[in-house]
């Protein structure tokens, strides 16, 4: 695996720009190609760093040209199905580009003999999730004929990815299905939605569970698929779980339960206030529970998410300015229960260990945000600080 | 925030019934937190959902109230349950509207030396719902599937389960006390699978809460409910009639079936499975018969 070519798609956003940059660092890669539809901004060409750039639509099979030509051996397609930044892409194109974009991509690496690896970013959309389904999904629960939206996206996907493995056995095939991504630098339409203020619409009388995964966290284990060996489905994920409401609380701003059949009129508003890339498919996604199981991948990848839901939740909390902010809940509750002649309750709760309703699979949350107040330095400090893996 | 000495919070998590010693200011002041933790969404749910600072501040108040005063629960054998580790809990089912599984959970979380939580294992429908749905997924409960069960049973959880269903909790009232069919015996692969024991649970009194005398067909079929019940008061006195008759309640645990000395691939030979199955239903069918003629007067005493 010595001088290994690598080619990483969707360089100008940050996950597969942030990877293409820590691969080409690495003594085993001899060369990084990043390839895009559109050029990297000047943030995306630093993390790039020494890993070259080009453009590239993967709709086009010039990228077939790319792969021979440089002689490429492994081919990530970090890009996956995430829908490209809303400003370039016109409303509808979302599903040309990026499922019709990975066809192109499979068919490219299909015919190029110098191909031996391949890891396609996948999506926890690929378990449907009803409420008739289990509260965790294994990686076999996956479903084949995907209902619709980005759960039919992500299971033609993949369907793609099972052909390409049968059409080329030879080649190594990892596909990590991600939860969403969220972070500082991650935008997405899931962050664009929480960055609605000061009111973020939630579905009535439903609270589901969320995943995510921190930004980097996601470049760790791709960067670790890349050089590793692992071959299959895996689910990735921080531990824990939030749900809808408790997220955007976590935010600082206030959800108001909208019933599902308004959500139609609802992402019209959305659109007008300048939330562009918020339809209302994306919305009733919002309301399935995708809570996966990462038993494989703390068992055969050996990898461990350094931010647990929760912590990695309130990273990208922490770039929104609050429109509650947790201080100022606390402050009023302090008023209030003194104009009552009452003693406020301490704000910290006990760590739940030896009760035995404490919640099992979450963490306490170490910072009620807002009040320890992280400067952006310290925030860099807590992620590299005390992780082992 | 230095001149008062709080209370500390674990003694409120560790006192199931809240004493009035405290005070209404204790009372409010503990209110006003509970409404910062949910503002700030300072709180943990598991990935079942389960979350039990809400569980505690919300759900479990009036159901203590319904629990202790309105059908006067009566829960024996609690002993029969562990302090640790996993345990499925089989119960009959009754009642035309589940009760009797909250019942349950209560009797365990109130009266139970280690107040432990049961998480239930509830009806696909419930959670189409959309109120109910999230509350019960709050309150520690989640879909009645192998996968879950399993996945409870391997954390260390209580489970329960009525594997009557609809059967159970929608027949006729002249069927009371006549346990219906055990399904398929899921339930009990899944403890064998997990080596846990199995626990028979016989609830006596949630039979008379809405005695079910008529089943309207058509109307159940329209709404995509198992069954459309008419009481003696439902729907004729509408709401009014939707309120629970006050019959008495027994809640009992049965001793413990242990299952972890099968040998392995017990969990899929039908043999094992049904036998267990049928011990289980039975043991349960004759406790009911005792109970019954403890309680006598089925709305006194």
């Amino acid at each position: 695996m010595a001088g290994s070519v690598v080619l990483v798609t969707g360089v100008s956003r940050f996950v597969a720009s942030a990877l293409a940059g820590q691969l080409a660092r690495h003594p085993r890669v001899e060369k990084v190609i990043g390839v895009d539809a559109v050029s990297p901004d000047a943030a995306a060409r630093a993390r790039l760093g020494r890993a070259e750039f080009t453009r590239v639509d993967l709709r086009n099979p010039v990228v077939h040209r790319v792969i021979e030509a440089a002689g490429v051996d492994t081919v990530v397609h970090a890009a996956g199905l995430t829908p490209p930044p809303s400003a370039r892409v016109p409303a509808g194109a979302t599903f040309e580009t990026t499922v019709l974009g990975t066809m192109q991509l499979l068919a490219a690496c299909q015919r190029a003999p110098s191909v031996r690896s391949l890891i396609v970013r996948s999506t926890a959309a690929v378990y449907g999730g009803s409420t008739r389904d289990p509260a965790v999904f294994g990686e076999a629960d996956a479903e084949v004929l995907g209902g619709a939206g980005a759960a039919r996206d992500a299971t033609d996907m993949e369907g793609y990815v099972r052909g390409f493995m049968r059409r080329r056995p030879d080649v190594r095939v990892a596909v990590p299905r991600l939860a969403e991504v969220v972070g500082p630098s991650v935008r997405t339409p899931f962050t664009g939605y929480f960055s609605l203020s000061p009111l973020v619409p939630v579905p009535l009388g439903r609270d589901p569970r969320l995943q995510v995964l921190h930004e980097l966290d996601a470049v760790a284990l791709l960067h670790r698929l890349v050089l590793g060996d692992f071959s299959g489905a895996v689910n990735v994920a921080g531990e824990g779980v939030l749900t809808l409401h408790q997220a955007v609380h976590r935010t600082g701003r206030i959800p108001v339960p909208v019933p599902l059949t308004g959500l139609r009129s609802l992402a019209a508003v959305a659109r007008l206030v300048g939330v562009r890339n918020l339809s209302p498919a994306q919305l009733r996604d919002l309301t399935r529970p995708r809570v996966m199981d990462t038993e494989r991948l703390h068992r055969e990848i050996g990898f461990t998410p350094r931010m647990s839901t929760t912590e990695a939740f309130d990273d990208f909390a922490r770039s929104l300015p609050p429109v509650l902010p947790a201080a100022a809940v606390r402050s009023a509750e302090v008023r209030l229960a003194d104009l009552a002649g009452a003693r406020p309750a301490p704000v910290s709760r006990p760590a739940p260990a030896g009760s035995p309703e404490g919640a099992r699979s979450t963490r306490p949350a170490r910072h009620l945000i807002g009040i320890d107040g992280h400067a952006p330095g310290v925030r860099r400090g807590r992620l590299t600080r005390g992780h082992s893996r | 925030m230095t001149a008062h000495q709080p209370r500390a919070e674990s003694e409120r998590l560790d006192e199931p019934i809240p004493t009035a010693g405290g005070g209404w200011r204790d009372t409010l002041a503990d209110a006003l937190a509970f409404a910062r933790r949910r503002l700030t969404g300072d709180y943990q749910v598991d990935e079942f959902g389960y979350d039990a600072d809400f569980t505690d501040s919300v759900l479990l108040p009036p159901l203590r109230l319904l629990f202790e005063r309105w059908f006067r629960v009566e829960a024996l054998g609690l002993e029969h349950l562990p302090m640790t580790g996993a345990a499925l809990l089989v119960a009959n089912h009754s009642g035309t509207v589940p009760i009797d599984a909250v019942m349950t959970a209560v009797a365990v979380r109130e009266h139970h030396p280690a107040h432990r939580v049961v998480r239930v294992l509830a009806a696909d429908l419930l959670f189409d719902l959309p109120v109910l749905g999230t509350l019960a997924r709050r309150g520690g409960n989640t879909l009645a599937c192998n996968p879950d069960a399993e996945r409870l049973l391997a954390a260390g959880e209580l489970v329960s389960v009525f594997p009557e269903g609809f059967k159970g909790v929608g027949k006729a009232w002249t069927q009371r006390y006549r346990l219906q069919r055990f399904g398929r015996g899921g339930f009990v692969s899944a403890a064998v699978q997990a080596g846990v024991p199995i626990i028979p649970v016989s609830i006596v009194g949630a039979e008379e809460i809405y005695p079910m005398i008529g089943n309207l067909k058509p109307l159940a079929r329209a709404l995509g409910l198992p069954y459309f019940p008419v009481t003696p008061f439902f729907p004729l006195l509408g709401p009014l009639g939707a309120v629970p008759l006050p019959s008495k309640w027994i809640i009992e645990f049965g001793e413990p079936i242990p299952t972890d000395d099968l040998p392995d691939g017990a969990a899929d030979d039908p043999m094992v499975v049904f036998g267990l199955t049928d011990r289980v239903r039975e043991t349960i069918q004759q406790t009911l018969y005792r109970l019954l003629l403890r309680r006598g007067h089925p709305f006194l005493g």
